[in-house]
C-alpha cells in the first residue's frame, strides 16, 4: 500500500492520534447516549408497590432493580413524572422560570430510564444550564490528589499544605504501597492543618481499612464505594446494592463524609455491559446512589472516563452523569480525575464545561502533584496545570475553586508543614528525618528532586501508628508538644466542628472559618441570569489577581533597573541638518527617560550603537533626537527625515519597533518597517541602518524580511506594549522641542 | 438545639487539647452521637431526601455496635458469604439489639440473595 501524502504523515503525528477511537458498538456496550437494547421508561405501581420497572417485571427484577423499586423511587410523584414527555421534562431543566426544586420532586418519581431519555435530548450548553440551576451548593468547590511515589511524608505535609493553600476544600491521597496508608493520612491531616482550615481528607484504600482510619479521627471522608450498573459487574466487584447500603450506613456511623463512585466505560471494561448505553447503566448506579441513601456521587467516567471519551457524544455523556446526580438531588463530584486524552486540547474540551457551569466539585480529584507522583495515575489536569486553571478561571470570570498563592507565601507553608510533620513523626517515634530530607521536600516540586529515601521507614511508621492504634489525639498531642500548639488547637476545632455532623448533609464542606456549606446551608438560587452565585468580592480579587499579572508600576520598576542615565543624555536641541549624509534617529518621549530596554530584551543604548553602526558602514553618519510631541512612530519617523540633512529619517520607539521614514512621504507610509519589535536582533538593527544610509545615497536595497515566529508573540508582549507606551504617553509634552541625545560607552 | 456530645457523652467543647494530653478522651469521645445523627435526618428530609435520612437512622443504630462488628456485619452481606438463614438470624438478633432498621436492611438482603444466587452455596 502506498504510504499516505505529507499532510496526513503530519497529522498522523499529532498527539491526538495517539488517543484510541472506537467504532460505536452497541454489542458490546461502545454507546454513549442511546443503545438500541436501552429499555423504555416504564413504570407500574400496584397496591402502592412497584411492579414493573422500566419494562422488567417484578418477578424478573435483579438486585439493582430490586433495591430501586423498594428504596429509589418516590410513588407520590411517580405517574406525574414518567407522564412527561422526555423533551418537556428536558426543557424544564433548562427554563429558568422552573426552579430547581420543581425538578428534584419530579426527579425522585422518574425511573433511571426515564432520566436517560430526558438528558439525551439535552444539548452541551444545555447541560451547562442544567447543571449551573441544579448542582446543590450554591458555592462551587474542587478536590485534590495529593500523592507521591514514595509515599514520602514530608514531601506529603508540603504537598497537602500547597494544595490547601490553592483552596482545594477536599483533599484525597493514596498509596503504591498499601501497608502505608496510615502514614499517608497522618502527613496529609498535618500538612492539610497547615495550609488551611477545614480541608476535608480522604486516604483511599480498601474499605476496611478505609473505615478504621476515619474511626480514629485520621481522615474525614471517603469516595470509593463503587456502584455498578449490572448485577453481574456488581456481583464481580464483591458487593450488592444492600452490602453497599450498610456501609454508607457504617460511615456515617462514625460521623465520616461519604459519597459513592461510579461511571461510564466500567461495566464496558469488565465486559458486562449487557449491550446497554453507558448513560443507560450510569441511570441504574445514580438512582441507586440516591436509594442507599449516599449524599453523593463521583461520576463522570472516572476510571472509564476514556472508554465515554472513544465514542461518539462521549463527552456529552460524561457531563450528563453529573448533571444526572444533581437530578436526583445528590453531591456531584464530577470527574475529570482520569487523563483522558493525549491532547492538550481534548482534554481541555473534556472539562471546561463543567468548570464554567460550575458543579459541587468540579474535579474529583485534580492532581496537585506532578502527573508522575499521581498513585491515582495522572488526571485530566494536574500540577502542570494548576497555573494554566487559575488563568481560566480569570479568563471566564468564574470561581473553579482555586486561587493564587504568592511563592514566598508557599515556600513559608511548605517548610512549616514538613517541619511540623517531622516533629510529628519524630515525638511519636514513628521516624527520624533529617534537615536536609526536609529542605529536599520543601523545595520538592516532585518526588524526583528527592534523590533516593528510605521507603522502608515509611512502612514501618505506618506500621505503628495501626499496631499502636495512633488516633488523632496522639496528633494533636505530638502538635501541642513540638511547639505547634495552634496548629494542635485547629486540629481540635475541627474535630469539634465534625462531631456536629452537619458535614453529612449533601454537598457540604467546610470553609476556613469552620462554617458549613451545603444543600442545607448554602443552597444553590441559580434562576436565570442575574441570579446564583457570583463570587463576592474578596473572592473575586483572588480570582483575578494571579501572581503573574502586572500592571504600569511594576513595568517602570522592571525598566528603572535597566537605566543607564550616564550612558544615554539631553545635549540641547535638535536643529535641521545640512549634510546629505546626515541621518537623524528620531526616539520616542520616554528614551532614556523610563524605558530602557526593548521587547526584544536588548538595551535601548545598544539598539542605537547598532543603528549608528550601520549608518556609518554605508558612509552615513547618524544622530540621535529624541520627540517629544508624539508616541506615533511614523511620526516620529518622519519628523526625523525632516530634521535631517538627507531627507531620511530613522523612527525607533522604546519597546524597539523601527521604521525609515523620507521627509516627503505622508506620515503613515514608510520606506521599511521593523514591527516584530520583540524578534528583532542586533544584526537586523545594524541592517536598518545600513539600509536607510543607502537610501540617503539615492540606492534601492533589498528591504530587511521581518524574522517570523510561530510562538503566541501577541500572548507574550501585548501587556507589556500597553504599559510601554502608557510609560511613553505619560511623557508626550505637545509643546517639546526636538532634543539632541548623546549615547556614550 | 443544646451542645453537640459525643458518642461517650461528652460534651465536644470538653474536647480540648489539654484533656487530650491530659490523656483524658479516648475514641468514644471521637465518635459522633446517634441524636447527633437523628437531628441530621430529621434535616436530611426537610431536605427532599427521605433516604438520605434512613441511612443517617441506620447509623444511629449503627454506633452501638464495636468496630468489628459493624465490619462483620458488612462482610456477611457481601455475595456468596452467607446462607440465607445466616441473614436471617442476623436480621432478628440485630432486632433484638435495637437495631430495627439495619435489620430490616439484613432481613431484605436475605430474601432477594436467595432469589438472585447471591447466598452462600
Amino acid at each position: 500500500m502506498n504510504e499516505p501524502v505529507g499532510r496526513i504523515r503530519f497529522m498522523d503525528r499529532q498527539r491526538v492520534n495517539l488517543d484510541g477511537f472506537a467504532v460505536e458498538n452497541a454489542e458490546l456496550g461502545l454507546v454513549a447516549l442511546r443503545s438500541p437494547y436501552d429499555p423504555g421508561p416504564s413504570l407500574t405501581v400496584t397496591d402502592g408497590r412497584i411492579t414493573e420497572l422500566d419494562g422488567v417485571a417484578e418477578a424478573d427484577f435483579d438486585s439493582i432493580d430490586t433495591f430501586i423499586a423498594r428504596h429509589g423511587i418516590d410513588l407520590a410523584v411517580a405517574a406525574e413524572a414518567m407522564a412527561l414527555p422526555d423533551v418537556a421534562f428536558a426543557r424544564l431543566l433548562t427554563d429558568p422560570a422552573v426552579p430547581r426544586a420543581e425538578i428534584i420532586r419530579l426527579s425522585a418519581g422518574a425511573t433511571p430510564a426515564k432520566l436517560t431519555r430526558v438528558l439525551a435530548v439535552l444539548k452541551p450548553h444545555e447541560l451547562g444550564m442544567a447543571m449551573a440551576k441544579l448542582r446543590s451548593r450554591r458555592t462551587p468547590s474542587n478536590q485534590a490528589h495529593v500523592t507521591n511515589r514514595l509515599d514520602d511524608p514530608l514531601l506529603l505535609a508540603a504537598d497537602a499544605a500547597t494544595a490547601a493553600a490553592f483552596g482545594f476544600r477536599e483533599i484525597e491521597t493514596t498509596v503504591p504501597v498499601l501497608g502505608d496508608a496510615p502514614s499517608n493520612a497522618v502527613a496529609c491531616l498535618v500538612g492539610a492543618a497547615v495550609g488551611s482550615q477545614g480541608v476535608l481528607i480522604q486516604c483511599s484504600v480498601e474499605e476496611a481499612a478505609e473505615l478504621e482510619l476515619g474511626m480514629r479521627g485520621l481522615t474525614s471522608y471517603a469516595e470509593t464505594i463503587s456502584l455498578y450498573g449490572t448485577e453481574q459487574v456488581f456481583t464481580d466487584g464483591d458487593d450488592t446494592p444492600w452490602s453497599k447500603a450498610f456501609l454508607t450506613s457504617a460511615y456515617a456511623s462514625r460521623g465520616m463524609k461519604m459519597r459513592v463512585s461510579s461511571g461510564a466505560g466500567a461495566e464496558v471494561l469488565m465486559a458486562g455491559a449487557e449491550r446497554k448505553s453507558m448513560l443507560y447503566l450510569e441511570a441504574r448506579c445514580v438512582a441507586l446512589a440516591r436509594a442507599v441513601g449516599a449524599q453523593g456521587v463521583q461520576n463522570g467516567g472516572i476510571d472509564g472516563a476514556s472508554v465515554a471519551a472513544a465514542v461518539p457524544n462521549g463527552l456529552r455523556e460524561l457531563m450528563a452523569e453529573n448533571v444526572m446526580v444533581m437530578m436526583r438531588n445528590l453531591e456531584s463530584c464530577s470527574g475529570n480525575d482520569a487523563l483522558m486524552s493525549e491532547s492538550d486540547m481534548r482534554r481541555t474540551s473534556r472539562t471546561l464545561p463543567i468548570v464554567l457551569a460550575g458543579s459541587d466539585f468540579a474535579f474529583s480529584g485534580f492532581g496537585s502533584i506532578q502527573r508522575y507522583d499521581n498513585m491515582f495515575g495522572p488526571s485530566n489536569f494536574n500540577a502542570e496545570d494548576i497555573d494554566d486553571f487559575l488563568a481560566m478561571q480569570r479568563d471566564w470570570g468564574i470561581d473553579g475553586g482555586l486561587r493564587t498563592v504568592a511563592a514566598e507565601r508557599l515556600a513559608d507553608l511548605r517548610r512549616d508543614a514538613a517541619q511540623a510533620c517531622r516533629a510529628v513523626y519524630g515525638y511519636l517515634g514513628l521516624a527520624d528525618f533529617t534537615d536536609e530530607h526536609v529542605a529536599l521536600a520543601v523545595d520538592a516540586s516532585g518526588s524526583k528532586d528527592l534523590g533516593q529515601t528510605d521507603t522502608l521507614a515509611v512502612l514501618a511508621a505506618a506500621h505503628a501508628i495501626r499496631q499502636r492504634g495512633l488516633t488523632v489525639v496522639d496528633i494533636v498531642t505530638a502538635l501541642d508538644e513540638c511547639g505547634y500548639p495552634e496548629l494542635a488547637e485547629r486540629t481540635v476545632e475541627f474535630l469539634q466542628a465534625r462531631l456536629g455532623g452537619d458535614y453529612l448533609q449533601t454537598s457540604a464542606i467546610f470553609d476556613e472559618r469552620l462554617a458549613v456549606l451545603s444543600l442545607v446551608t448554602d443552597p444553590n438560587d441559580y434562576a436565570g441570569p442575574g441570579t446564583g452565585y457570583e463570587p463576592p468580592p474578596d473572592r473575586q480579587r483572588e480570582i483575578d489577581a494571579i501572581r503573574q499579572q502586572r500592571g504600569v508600576g511594576d513595568l517602570r520598576e522592571s525598566q528603572a533597573r535597566h537605566a543607564a542615565p550616564g550612558r544615554l543624555g539631553p545635549a540641547g536641541p535638535a536643529m535641521p541638518g545640512s549634510d546629505p549624509r546626515d541621518v537623524v534617529i528620531g526616539v520616542s518621549p520616554a528614551v532614556g527617560r523610563d524605558v530602557w530596554r526593548c521587547l526584544s530584551g536588548l538595551a535601548v543604548t545598544d539598539v542605537l550603537r547598532e543603528i549608528l553602526a550601520g549608518l556609518e558602514e554605508e558612509g552615513c553618519a547618524g544622530r540621535i533626537v529624541r520627540f517629544g510631541g508624539t508616541v506615533d512612530l511614523g511620526q516620529i519617523g518622519l519628523a526625523a527625515a525632516r530634521l535631517s540633512g538627507s531627507g531620511i529619517g530613522i523612527g525607533l520607539q522604546g519597546k524597539g519597533t523601527a521604521l525609515i521614514h523620507r521627509r516627503d512621504l505622508a506620515p503613515l507610509a514608510n520606506l521599511e518597517l521593523y514591527s516584530v519589535a520583540p524578534t528583532i536582533t542586533p544584526e537586523l538593527y545594524r541592517l536598518l541602518g545600513a539600509n536607510a544610509a543607502r537610501h540617503a545615497k539615492g540606492g534601492t536595497p533589498d528591504p530587511a524580511r521581518n524574522p517570523y515566529s510561530d510562538e503566541a508573540i501577541e500572548a507574550r508582549y501585548h501587556t507589556t506594549v500597553i504599559a510601554l507606551m502608557e510609560l511613553e504617553r505619560r511623557r508626550v509634552d505637545a509643546a517639546a522641542r526636538p532634543e539632541t541625545l548623546v549615547l556614550s560607552s | 438545639m443544646s451542645e453537640v456530645r459525643a458518642l461517650s457523652g461528652k460534651k465536644v467543647s470538653e474536647l480540648t487539647v489539654d484533656a487530650m494530653r491530659a490523656g483524658d478522651i479516648g475514641v468514644a469521645d471521637l465518635r459522633i452521637h446517634p441524636e447527633t445523627l437523628e437531628h441530621q435526618a430529621v434535616v436530611a428530609e426537610r431536605h427532599r431526601n427521605p433516604q438520605l435520612a434512613e441511612n443517617l437512622r441506620r447509623a444511629a443504630e449503627l454506633t452501638s455496635l464495636p468496630d468489628e462488628e459493624v465490619l462483620a456485619i458488612y462482610d456477611a452481606l457481601r455475595p456468596g458469604r452467607s446462607t440465607a438463614a445466616r441473614l436471617t438470624e442476623l436480621a432478628a438478633s440485630l432486632t433484638d439489639r435495637g437495631l430495627p432498621r439495619c435489620a430490616a436492611l439484613v432481613a431484605e438482603a436475605a430474601e432477594v440473595y436467595a432469589r438472585r444466587g447471591l447466598v452462600k452455596a
